[in-house]
């Protein structure tokens, strides 16, 4: 654990920009529990820039989500964010007391769920939550102001006949609906960040287009930056700019979505993007899986934490005794001890 | 027991359409399924949904055969009443010649042997409180197999071919993954050697390395025991990767039917082709040349209109005539391609693929 927290000195700095919105550095979150801390996130550092669509990709474990929450300072104990920074629009919103951090969310930066139901309140009318919500964050928009702005943005997420539809309860809406909604609250403040964890993943392909298009628009129209969490790497092609992945509470690579796709740089990179079945390709054999399963966060082995599963690592002393170093290359690095190598494309010696 | 075909929905040959040509040495057929559901009621209100609307099929031994489509199409409810996990309305199901629909209740029992299901969360289908091995015993029980040695001797077995050793087969399903209780799941279902296993979305709640590691596991499952599968899925890459043929589906009625590569290459029906381009392809390249159609408004079968089901979505046939007032029959334009379009192949596919144009042949 000491070893995580050493080398996240020389975690990728920022990047200086006038046009970067929120800046991470450094967070790390653990959870409580009898078996020693989880170690939920450890030591995760980035910039985003004004209007960019970061993809974060990693399996559920991988820390995505906790990653969301330590940057929203909603991290419920037994879970705390141990150490890190939040910048969002020049200040460190972890220093911000309770009270100035529920304004600064929903106002500044957002949240969109996987599952909208347990963000609406199923027993109050989706117009009366609306309507609560833009009160909130302007006190003197006025009741009537406030019910004309939850139609517009009903309309503009596309709820057919909005008016109507303000009088509906949560469970009268589809799942589609549903996280428009949310989406419609989100954007009620005009977010400079919206983090979406998963939006999409219990909807229909099609209704999960619909979505994606509808986010698309409002990047391009309010210049929001978007956090996307997902699993599913086609969302990511499709939709980001730029693509984080994640194992066992840090970012194994950051690139390019192009990048990342056509050369990625780290195994775990490769190896998920080989494993998902491509729905252009008639595929036919095996798919080549990763085997095992992702690391117990609890008691991380000393080295790299995907050693025991990486077909470039595995049984390697160097993988398995040292934790990796973050190698960088433009605006992309990968924390593998091979990274040099594989960006050369040059295989590394035998094992 | 009814086995004559109604003969207002025969095509030219006698077939129902859907069915192949020697559909009756298939293992499952069935024909003209229904399942209605009674939605509403108390005060008025009340309404018949058609969740299966007289849908033909026929799978041979060893296939595997997908069914995909949106929520709501009613893909979930046919695989379940195929095996009559529900009761259809009226259709015919014949499993390796047995009329399934014909059977009592201790006959589908005892058929239960043959047929196995294997549903999407491993996490509510698992009996928490018995040990992995109980849970996979347990159907050699209900069907009085063996005595208590060899039942655990056997479920060890199937465990060890799914991939648990004997240790684990002590635990209880809490001290499983996700991707491992699919697997517990998967050996309940073998163990008593079934033909045929409806899979239903058995993947969509595993993670991305997991899908993989047991999609090769039921691959490597259907050759060891020569399985037939019935595959509900609605990712349609999976389908694409999984399915020797694919029927799609859409309020309850089959819009498309073909083997995979005629579904995923040369689909004619605009449904199947928009779901098509809804899927994300994981290529950033291809994503950035191909066009997308997306599908407006959501599947509800309230709004059940006259003619074609798909038309008030449709990107072709929304405003047209021949669409409002006729529902399309299915119709066999190509040996084994099935459509159910007024309009076949007008949509064109190549470009939601983004696909480079390449020259006829």
């Amino acid at each position: 654990m000491s070893a995580a927290v050493e080398r996240t000195v020389e975690s990728p700095g920022p990047t200086p920009a006038d046009e970067v919105v929120l800046s991470v550095r450094d967070v790390h979150t653990h959870f409580g529990s009898r078996g020693g801390a989880v170690q939920a996130v450890r030591g995760v550092s980035f910039d985003l820039q004004r209007a960019e669509k970061l993809g974060i990709v990693g399996e559920s474990g991988s820390g995505k989500s906790a990653l969301a929450l330590s940057i929203l300072g909603l991290i419920e104990p037994p879970g705390r964010v141990v150490s890190g920074e939040v910048w969002l629009n020049g200040r460190d919103i972890r220093r911000l007391s309770d009270r100035r951090l529920q304004r600064v969310r929903g106002q500044e930066i957002s949240l969109v769920f996987q599952d909208p139901m347990s963000a609406l309140d199923p027993v109050k009318r989706i117009g009366d939550q609306l309507t609560e919500g833009i009160l909130w964050h302007n006190p003197r928009l006025g009741r009537r102001a406030a019910r004309r702005r939850a139609v517009e943005l009903l309309r503009e997420v596309e709820i057919p006949l909005a008016e109507r539809r303000l009088a509906d309860y949560p469970h009268q809406y589809s799942g589609g609906m549903r996280q428009r909604v949310m989406i419609a609250i989100a954007l009620a403040s005009e977010p400079a960040v919206l983090i979406a964890d998963e939006p999409t993943t219990a909807l229909d392909v099609t209704t999960q287009a619909q979505v994606l298009e509808l986010l698309e628009r409002l990047s391009a129209d309010h210049h929001a930056a978007i956090i996307l969490i997902t699993h599913n790497l086609g969302i990511v092609a499709e939709f980001c700019d730029t693509v984080q992945v994640m194992y066992a509470g840090r970012i194994v690579e950051r690139a390019s979505t192009a990048d990342a796709f056509a050369r990625p740089v780290h195994p775990y990179t490769e190896a998920l993007l080989e494993s998902v079945p491509r729905p252009d390709q008639l595929q036919r054999g095996p798919l080549p899986s990763i085997p095992g399963m992702p690391p117990n966060l609890a008691a991380l082995p000393p080295g790299c934490s995907f050693e025991p599963r990486c077909p470039l690592g595995h049984g390697r002393e160097i993988c398995r005794e040292r934790m990796p170093p973050i190698v960088r290359h433009g605006t992309g690095f990968a924390e593998c001890h091979f990274a040099d190598e594989r960006r050369a494309g040059v295989a590394p010696a035998a094992k | 027991m009814t086995t004559a075909p109604v003969p207002s929905h025969e095509n030219g040959d006698g077939r129902l359409p859907g069915l192949r040509p020697d559909a009756r040495n298939s293992l499952l057929r069935v024909e003209e399924l229904v399942k209605e559901f009674v939605v509403g009621g108390r005060r008025g209100g009340r309404q018949v949904i058609r969740a299966v609307d007289g849908v033909s099929f026929d799978v041979s031994r060893g296939e595997t055969f997908g069914l995909v489509g949106e929520t709501g199409c009613g893909k979930s409810t046919l695989g379940r009443c195929v095996i009559r996990l529900q009761e259809p309305k009226s259709g015919r199901v014949y499993f390796d010649g047995v009329d399934v629909l014909a059977l009592d209740r201790a006959q589908v029992r005892r058929m239960r042997r043959r047929f196995q299901i294997v549903f999407q969360d491993p996490y509510s289908s698992l009996d928490p409180r018995m040990s992995v091995a109980g849970i996979v015993e347990e159907g050699l029980r209900i069907h009085d197999i063996g005595d208590r040695a060899e039942r655990r001797q056997r479920a060890l077995e199937v465990l060890s071919i799914v991939g648990l050793d004997a240790e684990q087969a002590t635990r209880k399903p809490h001290a499983f993954s996700g991707g491992q209780r699919q697997r517990i799941a998967l050996a309940r279902a073998l163990v008593l050697n079934p033909e045929l296993v409806v899979l239903d979305e058995p993947i969509s709640a595993l993670d991305v390395s997991i899908q993989a590691q047991v999609m090769n596991l039921l691959r490597s499952l259907q050759e060891t025991f020569s399985l037939t599968y019935i595959f509900i899925v609605h990712d349609l890459a999976v389908a694409e990767y999984f399915c020797d043929r694919v029927a799609v589906l859409y309020l309850g009625g089959v819009q498309e039917l073909a083997d995979r590569e005629t579904i995923f290459r040369e689909p004619l029906h605009p449904y199947t082709v928009s779901l098509l381009s809804a899927v994300p392809i994981p290529d950033p390249a291809r994503e950035r040349r191909r066009e997308r159609i997306v599908l407006r408004g959501e599947v509800s079968p309230a709004s059940s209109v006259p003619g074609c089901r798909f038309r008030p979505r449709c990107p072709i046939g929304r405003d047209r005539e021949l669409c409002q007032m006729e529902m399309p029959p299915l119709q066999e334009l190509k040996p084994g391609h099935w459509i159910a379009c007024h309009f076949p192949g007008e949509l064109p596919v190549a470009r939601v693929r983004g696909e480079r144009a390449t020259p006829a042949v």
